[in-house]
């Protein structure tokens, strides 16, 4: 109703005035883009960070200070750990929250930093096909993880491998 | 007050007797302009401008006396001259202030004080900034009453609880020193910013409007209070005290409330 009659930049009919030398932008707001695209990503932003608070506190703890602490860190202690569902469902959450978490951040600087749409559509197609390969990756490695591995019948060396 | 005296650069007068009137106290200061004209050329400059100021003067006091007894061409908005009308917001010495609200004795008058055009908008010449895009965003978030029930025979009644509540964000004047404060604004300008955000809260949380979900539909976009980054730089921006960044929280967390 009301809306109709208020000029708005994104009526489309405002392309900005430049024929006077100034300086600075222009309204170009590109197009409606309603949807709760922004309000989701801000959600997230908030609940990832706190569960990330937990999951990387308890990692934190589990790896570096409990037991012999940092010491008893070798691959037989990764090897270990992921053998029980619990951490491998904890790390899991980890890498994923993190990585999301982390290039939702970086989405926000790009599009408060960079200037230009190109620069802007490269910088996250870039961002988006590393977190991609980034994720994919460290999910096999936590879900297909073999520390005793046995290749044409002969067992690779590892002294925690049983025999 | 004689008739026949020069008009002061500054309208304070104090009586004689109160303080030791007619001694106040005065200091030399160097106030550096921002100059642009793109009739004559497309760069900035800085202009110096060496001033005997009064304790009681304040940045446009100083910038009165540049145009009317320097240089004539200094151009800048400015129209009650007294923190009511919002015309005047300006970059002095690094934050937005309105130059008459800002008394030189409360900076720092020993280094030049450097008097710059609000950022992020289009700059029409010195300290004139054209104020379209934020008016744009301001108009876009129907900042008026919308009431889809009769009309009454006289004033919509309210109560003092259900006006305390958007009691803050009424006192906005739209000088824009919170958007043109704000880094996100700065980048390419298309963010709603602050001031639009504070008058639609203004109408958001008013109980005799109906059309608050519009509105907050119009802030749940890609440009509107998703992208405040809480740096709180319009707060402290803000000559009339309002809490601006609290303000867009509240309103990202009725945009929640809503949807969820």
């Amino acid at each position: 109703m009301t809306a109709t009659q208020i000029q708005s930049p994104r009526s489309g009919n405002n392309s900005g005035k430049d024929s006077s030398g100034k300086i600075g932008p222009q309204y170009r707001r590109s197009g409606s883009s309603r949807g709760n695209f922004e309000m989701l990503a801000w959600l997230f932003m908030r609940l990832s960070g706190v569960v990330l608070v937990v999951l990387i506190f308890g990692h934190l703890t589990v790896n570096l200070l409990v037991g012999e602490g940092i010491h008893a860190i070798d691959f037989g202690f990764v090897a270990g750990k992921w053998a029980d569902p619990f951490w491998q469902v904890w790390d899991l959450a980890m890498l994923w929250l993190a990585m999301l978490h982390g290039t939702n951040g970086v989405r926000t600087i790009i599009n408060d930093y960079a200037e230009n749409n190109s620069t802007r559509l490269w910088l996250k197609i870039v961002l988006y096909a590393a977190t991609t390969v980034i994720i994919i990756l460290g999910t096999l490695v936590i879900f297909t993880f073999n520390p005793c591995p046995v290749v044409d019948g002969v067992q690779l060396p590892g002294g925690f491998c049983p025999a | 007050m004689s008739a026949e005296l020069a008009e002061p650069a500054s309208k304070i007068e104090l009586p004689a007797g109160v303080g030791g009137g007619g001694e106040i106290p005065t200091f030399d200061i160097t106030l550096r302009v921002r100059r642009y004209n793109p009739e004559v050329s497309e760069e900035a400059r800085w202009d110096d401008f060496k001033l005997t100021m009064y304790g009681t003067d304040r940045v446009l006091d100083a910038l009165h006396k540049i145009k009317w007894e320097v240089d004539g061409s200094v151009s800048f908005r400015r129209s009650c001259a007294h923190g009511v009308c919002g015309s005047d917001a300006m970059r002095i010495n690094g934050r937005n202030r309105l130059a008459c609200k800002t008394l030189l004795k409360d900076l720092d008058t020993s280094k030049p004080i450097t008097v710059e055009p609000i950022k992020g908008l289009p700059v029409e010449k010195d300290l004139i900034v054209d104020m379209e895009p934020f008016f744009q965003s301001f108009r876009e978030v129907m900042p008026f009453l919308i009431n889809k029930g009769h009309e009454p025979t006289k004033e919509r009644l309210q109560s003092a609880e259900d006006r305390e509540r958007f009691d803050d964000t009424t006192k906005c004047i739209l000088c824009a020193a919170c958007t043109s404060s704000c880094p996100v604004f700065w980048t390419d300008g298309q963010y709603f910013g602050p001031a639009a955000i504070v008058n639609a809260h203004r109408f958001i949380f008013d109980s005799r409007d109906d059309a608050g979900d519009m509105r907050l539909e119009i802030l749940n976009d890609k440009e509107g209070v998703w992208r405040c980054r809480t740096t709180f730089n319009c707060s402290e921006a803000c000559p009339r005290g309002i809490q601006v960044t609290q303000a867009i929280a509240e309103v990202k967390q009725a945009i929640l409330s809503r949807k969820i």
